[in-house]
C-alpha cells in the first residue's frame, strides 16, 4: 500500500523562487557576451582590411611590387575619384555606369524570366526534359561568353548585345536550380494536394511555385553577378558606352590605376544588388523555420 | 469530454448509411517494375471490404503493400489487377470526397495554418472569404483557435497533426484515409490525437482505411481489422472488433478485458507475419 501511494503521490519540486532572477541575469550576460563578439568580429574584420589594403600599399611604395603593373590602393582611389570628376573622353562617367547597370538588369530579368519559365515546364514534363536534357547539357559545356563575339557581330556595339549575352549566362544557372526545385517538391504534399481536389493550375500555383522559389531565388546571387560579367565582357568587346568600355580604355593606356577603379565602382552596384536581392529573398520567404545557428547558446 | 460524448450520442451525418462512402476492393494486384527491370509483386488478390461509416484498420508487417492499397483506393495509383469500387463506382481517377492523412505531415511550409486549412474548400471552387471562414471554424474544432497565422514550423508535432486533421475533414469527406497518420509522435500526444480523431469521426462519420504498425492502435479505434502477410501482400484474416461506441478516451480502453481478448486473438495471427518479415531482413542484412 504505501508502495502504491508513493508512486502515486506527486512530489512537488523545491519552489525555484530565484528563478526569474536566474534567468534575467542569464540574459544579461548573453547579451553582454554577444556585444563582445559583435565588436570583437568586426575589429578582425578592419584588421584584415588594413593588412590586405595596407600591405598593397606600403609594398608598391617600397617598390618590392612594381606600382605600374600592379596599381597601387591610394592611386586607385585618385582615379576613381578622378572618373567621377572629370568623367572619361566619351563622357560623364555616371552615363558609363548607367549604361553597364541597364545592360545588366536588362540581361538578368529576361534570363531569369526565360529560365524560371523553362525551369517550371521542363521540370514538370519528364517526357519533355527527357528529350531536351542532353542538347541543354551540350549547351552548358559549350564556353558561352565567347557567343558575345558573335552577338557584337550581329547586333553592333549598341546595348543589344551585351543584354543577349548577360541573359544567356543568367538563364542556364536560374534554369538548373528551378528544374531542380520542381523535381524537389514533397510528394507527400503533391498527393495530399492532389486528394483535396486541386487542378493543375492550383498545383502549380500553390504548390510547385512557392517550393521551387527557395531554389530559384538562391540561384538569383549567383545570377547577377553573372549579369554584370555578361555586360562588362560584352562592353570589352565593343561599345559606345559603359564600365567595360573604361576598363578596356585604362588597359589601353597602361593604367593598372583605371582598370582597378572601374573593378571597384562594379563590385559597390553588386553588393548593392546583393543587398537588395537578400532583403526580396527575407521578403519572400518569410516563412522559412531560422536556422538553428541564429540561437546561440550562452 | 462530456461534450464530446454527447455529439457522439447524436445521430451520425448523413454519410453513415448513403452506400456513397462503401470501399470494395476486390482480387487487387499490383506489380512493380524494379530499377533493374524486373516485376516485383507487391500486392496479391487483396480483397475486403469497409462499410459505410466504418472504421476499418490494416496491420501488417513492414512492406506488405499497405500504403499501395491506400494509394489506389485514392486514385493516385492504378492496379495492375482487379478493382476498388467507392460507392459502386469503379476508381479510375482521384476519387471524389476523400481526404488523405499521411505520416510525415503534408502541411504546406509556405503557408500559415489558416492557408493550409483553407485549401481543400478552395480546390473546390468556395470564395475564398467563406473558405477562411470555414478553415477558423474548423480550427477552433481541433483546438487550434489563436494559432490561425502560424507556420507549421512553428507549432509542435500534435499541433502540426491537429492542423492537418483539420485540413483533411473540412471538405467533409465521406472516406477517410489515414497511412500511419500518427506514427511519429511520442506516445501521450498519440493517445490524445487518437481520442480526438475518434471524437471528430463519430460526429462526421466518413469510411476510415487506417494503416498502422500499431495493434493496439488498430483495436482502440476500429471496427474491423484486417491483417496483412507481407512478401507480397494479401489479406490473411479479418477481425471485427465489438468494442463499444462510443469508447472514450483511448488510454482506458486498453485496460478493457474485452479489448485485451482481441488484441490476443489478432495478435496470434500478426506475430506469425511479423516474425516471419523480420526474418527475412534480418537474413538479408547479415
Amino acid at each position: 500500500m504505501s508502495i502504491t501511494s508513493a508512486a502515486t503521490e506527486p512530489v512537488s519540486p523545491n519552489p525555484a523562487r530565484s528563478a526569474s532572477d536566474a534567468n534575467r541575469s542569464a540574459t544579461e550576460a548573453g547579451r553582454k557576451a554577444r556585444r563582445r563578439r559583435l565588436y570583437l568580429l568586426w575589429a578582425a574584420r578592419l584588421a584584415f582590411a588594413v593588412f590586405v589594403i595596407g600591405g598593397w600599399q606600403l609594398f608598391t611604395s617600397l617598390k618590392i611590387v612594381d606600382p605600374f603593373f600592379y596599381g597601387q590602393p591610394s592611386g586607385i582611389w585618385k582615379r576613381t575619384l578622378d572618373l567621377f570628376e572629370h568623367g572619361t573622353e566619351f563622357g560623364s562617367f555616371w552615363t558609363d555606369i548607367f549604361t553597364t547597370l541597364k545592360e545588366a538588369v536588362f540581361g538578368f530579368g529576361l534570363g531569369a524570366a526565360a529560365g524560371i519559365v523553362l525551369g517550371l515546364a521542363l521540370g514538370q514534363n519528364r517526357f519533355l526534359s527527357e528529350v531536351l536534357g542532353p542538347y541543354i547539357k551540350i549547351v552548358n559545356a559549350i564556353p558561352r561568353i565567347v557567343l558575345g563575339a558573335i552577338f557584337v557581330v550581329a547586333f553592333g556595339i549598341g546595348i543589344t548585345p551585351k543584354v543577349l549575352l548577360s541573359a544567356v549566362l543568367v538563364f542556364f544557372v536560374v534554369f538548373f536550380n528551378a528544374f531542380q526545385g520542381v523535381r524537389e517538391v514533397d510528394r507527400n504534399i503533391l498527393a495530399n494536394v492532389k486528394v483535396l481536389g486541386a487542378s493543375q493550375l492550383q498545383v502549380i500555383r500553390h504548390v510547385t511555385l512557392p517550393s521551387a522559389l527557395t531554389w530559384i531565388i538562391a540561384s538569383l546571387h549567383t545570377a547577377f553577378g553573372f549579369a554584370i560579367v555578361g555586360a562588362l565582357v560584352g562592353e570589352v568587346l565593343g561599345a559606345e558606352h559603359g564600365v567595360g568600355l573604361v576598363i578596356k580604355t585604362a588597359q589601353g593606356n597602361l593604367d593598372p590605376d583605371g582598370v582597378f577603379a572601374g573593378m571597384l565602382v562594379i563590385s559597390v552596384i553588386t553588393l548593392i544588388a546583393e543587398f537588395v536581392l537578400t532583403f526580396v529573398e527575407r521578403r519572400l520567404l518569410s516563412w522559412r523555420p531560422p536556422s538553428p545557428s541564429e540561437a546561440v547558446a550562452i | 469530454m462530456a461534450s464530446r460524448n454527447q455529439l457522439a450520442n447524436r445521430p451520425a451525418a448523413g454519410a453513415f448509411d448513403s452506400d456513397a462512402s462503401r470501399i470494395e476492393v476486390t482480387g487487387l494486384t499490383k506489380r512493380f517494375l524494379t530499377p533493374k527491370g524486373e516485376a516485383f509483386t507487391a500486392l496479391r488478390d487483396v480483397t475486403f471490404t469497409v462499410e459505410p461509416g466504418q472504421f476499418c484498420a490494416v496491420v501488417g508487417p513492414t512492406g506488405c503493400g499497405k500504403s499501395t492499397t491506400l494509394s489506389m483506393v485514392s486514385g493516385l495509383d492504378k492496379p495492375s489487377e482487379g478493382s476498388v469500387k467507392v460507392g459502386g463506382h469503379e476508381v479510375t481517377g482521384i476519387t471524389e470526397g476523400i481526404s488523405f492523412m499521411f505520416q510525415q505531415d503534408a502541411l504546406l511550409p509556405w503557408k500559415t495554418v489558416v492557408g493550409n486549412v483553407e485549401m481543400g474548400p478552395v480546390f473546390r471552387g468556395l470564395g475564398k472569404r467563406e473558405a477562411r471562414e470555414l478553415a477558423r471554424d474548423w480550427l477552433r474544432r481541433v483546438g487550434l483557435a489563436g494559432f490561425e497565422d502560424h507556420h507549421p514550423h512553428q507549432l509542435s508535432g500534435g499541433m502540426r497533426k491537429r492542423v492537418g486533421m483539420a485540413a483533411a475533414l473540412i471538405n467533409e469527406p465521406q472516406i477517410l484515409l489515414m497511412d500511419e497518420p500518427f506514427g511519429a509522435l511520442d506516445v501521450q500526444t498519440k493517445a490524445i490525437m487518437q481520442t480526438e480523431l475518434l471524437g471528430l469521426w463519430e460526429q462526421l462519420r466518413p469510411s476510415v482505411l487506417f494503416i498502422t504498425h500499431d495493434l493496439d492502435e488498430a483495436v482502440a479505434l476500429a471496427d474491423r481489422v484486417v491483417v496483412m502477410t507481407s512478401g507480397p501482400g494479401s489479406v490473411k484474416a479479418v477481425y471485427d472488433v465489438d468494442l463499444p461506441r462510443p469508447r472514450g478516451p483511448v488510454q482506458e480502453i486498453r485496460y478493457e478485458p474485452r479489448f485485451l481478448e482481441i488484441q490476443h486473438q489478432i495478435w496470434a495471427s500478426l506475430r506469425e507475419e511479423v516474425e516471419r518479415a523480420y526474418a527475412r531482413t534480418a537474413g538479408v542484412n547479415a
